[in-house]
C-alpha cells in the first residue's frame, strides 16, 4: 500500500501555486476553538482536582510532521485556505460513487500515487486524512516539529546512517511480498499506520486518527482506534523497569505540572519503528536510548494541546519537538478489527506466489535462446 | 432481590454471641417474626439459600469496598479468574490435549499437539455455568460437538481473534478496569482486546462486533453490563461452547471485598438455547504494589501459523 503520507505531502508541494490562485478567496478561519492556551480558559476538572481529558479526540490534520521547504512556520490565511480548499475538492472529486455500470478498467487503480492508486482499494468516502490546518498557539502550522526552528528533522547520527545501510541490505535480501515479516507492521495489523499510538500520537495522514481518554486518580488511559491500541499510563514515580520487558509503545509513566500531563515513555519494542512514522526510511526505530516526553494540556473545552519532544540519541544528533491539536469528536469510536478480517495479508501473499507461477511457466514455454 | 434482604438474618445467626441475654432473645425473636412470612424458614434459608448469599457475606467479613467520589463501587485494578474455565466453561474431567485423534485403547493427544505432553494437556475443572449444562437446542448441541472435534482449526484463540464476551473475562489472563464517573473502559491483555462501556446507551448496535456493543448502569453496588452485537464468531472456551449473533449478554460485576469481586452474565440466543443461562465465577484482584497489565499482542505470533503456507519459501515440516 502506498504510504498515506503520500495524500498530504503533494497537497504541500502544491501549495505555492494554490495559494497564488486562491488568494481571492476568502479565507475561512478553521478550528475556530483553537489550540491557544489562554490565560483564562481554566479546563473542567476530575474528582481529583485535575484538568478533566476525558473523551474521544481527534488528531487528523493536513499538517505534516515536516515543514515543506519554503514554508514559514505560521501559514497565512490565505495559505491555509488554499490548502483546505484542495483537499476539499479532493474529497469531492473522489468520493462521488462509481459508476454501477463502468466497465473494468484496463489496469487497477487511477494512476496516482495516492491511497485510490495502486489497485483502488479506497475511494475517498472510507478517508478521513483531515481538512484542516493544524491551529496551534493562534498560528496556522505548516509543520508540528517547532523545534529545530526550520521544521525539519535534525539530521540523523552517523551511526544511524551506517545502520540504515546495513539494514537497507538485508531487506534487499527478500522480495517485498516474499513473507508476512517482509510487509509493514500496519498490513500486519501489528500496530496502525504511521504513529497513531506512538508515542509520540501522531495522525497517519489516512483514516482513523481518533482516540478514547478515560482518567482516574492513578492511571490515564489513551486508546487508539486503529488496531484498538491501549496505553495505559500510571500516574506517579516511576518504578524500575526490567530492560527485559519491552511491550509496544514502551512503558508510560505520567505526572501532573500545574494543569499539563507529563508523560515519560521508555523501554519500547523493538520492532515499532518509529522510523516508519516520520519517515526515516532505514535508521534505528525504537531502541533502549529512546525516551518520548508528552504534554497535555486542555486549552478548549474541545481542545487538547499536545505537545512532545523525541530524544534518541542513537538516531539524531538533537532531540526534536513537535506540537498540534487533539480536536473532541461527538461519534462513537467502533472496533477496529484489522486482523480478523486480514484476507489482505493472504491475498497479498498468494497474489505474489500466484504471479511467480506465471512467471516460471512463461519461462517454461519461452526459454531464452 | 430475596438473597439480599435475608443476607442480614443469615449473618446475625451465623455471628451472634450467645443468646443469654433476654433483650437479645427478643430482639432475635422479633427478627424472627418479621421472617416467618418469607418463603424459607431460618434453617432452611442458611442450609439452602447460604450458597446464593456468599457474597454479602464475605462483604460483611471483609468490610467495606473501595467507593469512587460519587459512592459507587469503584472497580479500578487489574483483575483475573482463577480457575480452569477457559478450556471448557463445563464441569469436566482432566484429560490428555485439547485436541485428541483415537488410540488403540484410548484417544492419545493429536499430532499437532503432542509434543507439549502435560504442557497441552486440560487439567480438570468443575465448570462456571450455573444449573446444569448448556441448554443447547439438538442442532446448535451438534454443532458444539463438531466444534470440538475441530478445535483446532475453529477456535477462534488459536489465531488470535478478539474473544468476545464473556469469553474475554475468565480466559488465563488479566484485565484492567479503568473506571471513572464519566467513563467505564475495560482492557485486556489477551489480543489487546478493549470494551468501552457506555453509561448512556447508544441504541441498537450499528454494526456487529467480536466485542459487541457495551452499555452499563448501576443497580445498587452492582454494575450490571447490558452486551449485544456480537458477531457469532466467538466462543465461550475451548471446548466448542458457541452462540449466534442473536445473543445477548447481561454481565454482573459484584465487589464482595476489597480484592474479590463476583462476576455473572447471562446468555440469552433463542437460536441458540433453550432458554437463558447463568455463568458466574470470581474475579481476583492483582494485589502487587506495581501491578501492571501485561500486553499479549499475540498477532505477530499466528503468522506462520495463518502465513506460512504462502510464504515464498515456507519452511520445511
Amino acid at each position: 500500500m502506498t504510504h498515506p503520507m503520500s495524500l498530504v505531502r503533494p497537497l504541500f508541494r502544491r501549495l505555492p501555486l494554490a495559494a497564488l490562485l486562491l488568494t481571492a478567496i476568502a479565507p475561512r478561519l478553521v478550528n475556530a476553538q483553537a489550540a491557544t492556551a489562554t490565560a483564562r480558559y481554566i479546563a473542567p476538572r476530575t474528582p481529583d482536582g485535575h484538568p478533566d481529558l476525558q473523551g474521544n479526540w481527534t488528531n487528523a490534520t493536513l499538517t505534516p510532521l515536516e515543514r515543506p521547504t519554503g514554508l514559514p512556520r505560521a501559514l497565512s490565511k490565505a495559505q491555509a485556505a488554499g490548502l483546505e480548499k484542495i483537499r476539499a475538492d479532493t474529497v469531492e472529486t473522489t468520493a462521488k460513487p462509481s459508476d454501477p455500470n463502468r466497465t473494468a478498467p484496463p489496469v487497477g487503480g487511477d494512476g496516482s500515487t495516492g491511497a485510490a492508486g495502486n489497485v483502488g482499494g479506497y475511494n475517498y468516502v472510507w478517508i478521513d486524512a483531515g481538512d484542516h490546518v493544524a491551529f496551534v498557539n493562534g498560528e496556522l502550522r505548516s509543520s508540528f516539529i517547532v523545534d529545530p526552528a526550520n521544521g525539519r528533522l535534525p539530521a540523523l547520527t552517523p551511526a544511524a546512517r551506517a545502520w540504515a545501510q546495513q539494514r537497507g541490505a538485508k531487506n534487499r535480501q527478500f522480495g517485498q511480498y516474499d513473507n508476512p515479516e517482509n510487509r509493514p507492521l500496519a498490513e500486519r495489523c501489528l500496530m496502525s499506520f504511521g504513529s497513531n499510538a506512538g508515542p509520540p500520537m501522531l495522525p497517519n495522514g489516512f483514516y482513523n486518527n481518533n482516540y478514547t481518554i478515560v482518567q482516574t486518580k492513578n492511571h490515564v488511559m489513551i486508546m487508539t482506534e486503529m488496531v484498538h491500541d491501549v496505553r495505559i499510563i500510571k500516574l506517579g514515580e516511576p518504578a524500575p523497569r526490567s530492560p527485559l520487558v519491552r511491550p509496544w509503545m514502551g512503558e508510560s509513566w505520567g505526572r501532573w505540572d500545574g494543569d499539563t500531563l507529563v508523560v515519560e515513555t521508555t523501554g519500547f519494542y523493538p520492532l515499532q519503528e518509529l522510523s516508519q512514522s516520520v519517515g526515516l526510511g532505514g535508521a534505528w526505530g525504537a531502541n533502549d536510548s529512546l525516551r518520548v516526553v508528552e504534554k497535555f494540556t486542555r486549552t478548549r473545552d474541545n481542545v487538547i494541546l499536545y505537545r512532545f519532544t523525541v530524544h534518541d540519541p542513537l538516531n539524531f544528533s538533537a532531540p526534536w519537538s513537535g506540537e498540534l491539536p487533539m480536536i473532541a469528536m461527538e461519534e462513537q469510536i467502533y472496533e477496529y478489527a484489522c486482523h480478523e478480517g486480514n484476507y489482505a495479508m493472504s491475498n497479498v501473499l498468494s497474489g505474489a506466489r500466484s504471479m511467480e507461477r506465471e512467471a516460471a511457466a512463461k519461462k517454461k514455454s519461452n526459454p531464452p535462446e | 432481590m430475596a438473597s439480599r434482604s435475608l443476607a442480614p438474618y443469615v449473618l446475625a445467626v451465623l455471628t451472634r454471641p450467645p443468646m443469654t441475654n433476654g433483650v437479645k432473645t427478643v430482639v432475635m425473636r422479633d427478627r424472627l417474626a418479621a421472617f416467618s412470612s418469607s418463603v424459607c424458614r431460618l434453617a432452611f434459608v442458611a442450609l439452602v439459600c447460604a450458597p446464593a448469599m456468599v457474597p454479602q457475606i464475605l462483604h460483611a467479613q471483609r468490610g467495606t469496598i473501595p467507593r469512587q467520589a460519587n459512592g459507587k463501587p469503584d472497580l479500578n485494578g487489574i483483575w483475573r479468574a482463577n480457575g480452569n474455565d477457559s478450556y471448557d466453561i463445563e464441569p469436566h474431567n482432566a484429560r490428555a490435549a485439547m485436541a485428541s485423534r483415537p488410540g488403540p485403547v484410548v484417544p492419545v493427544p493429536a499430532r499437532e499437539v503432542l509434543a507439549f505432553g502435560a504442557v497441552g494437556s486440560v487439567p480438570s475443572g468443575r465448570g462456571i455455568v450455573v444449573g446444569g449444562p448448556i441448554p443447547y437446542t439438538a442442532e446448535a448441541l451438534a454443532k458444539k460437538r463438531e466444534n470440538q472435534e475441530n478445535w483446532l482449526t475453529r477456535d477462534p484463540e488459536i489465531k488470535c481473534y478478539l474473544p468476545g464476551v464473556p469469553r474475554a473475562n475468565y480466559m488465563p489472563y488479566s484485565f484492567q478496569i479503568i473506571q471513572s464517573t464519566k467513563a467505564f473502559f475495560m482492557a485486556y491483555e489477551y489480543a489487546g482486546a478493549t470494551r468501552r462501556v457506555y453509561f448512556k446507551d447508544p441504541g441498537p448496535a450499528e454494526t456487529d462486533s467480536w466485542m459487541g456493543q457495551s452499555v452499563g448502569a448501576w443497580q445498587g453496588d452492582t454494575f450490571v453490563v447490558t452486551v449485544t452485537g456480537m458477531n457469532a464468531d466467538t466462543w465461550f472456551d475451548r471446548a466448542g461452547n458457541h452462540h449466534t449473533e442473536a445473543m445477548k449478554v447481561v454481565e454482573r460485576y459484584t465487589m464482595l471485598g476489597p480484592d474479590h469481586m463476583r462476576y455473572e452474565a447471562t446468555m440469552e440466543d433463542p437460536q441458540t438455547f433453550t432458554r437463558p443461562w447463568t455463568i458466574r465465577t470470581t474475579l481476583y484482584r492483582n494485589v502487587e504494589p506495581d501491578a501492571t497489565l501485561g500486553q499479549f499482542k499475540c498477532v505477530e505470533f499466528v503468522e506462520e501459523l495463518l502465513y506460512g503456507h504462502l510464504r515464498k519459501a515456507p519452511i520445511k515440516p
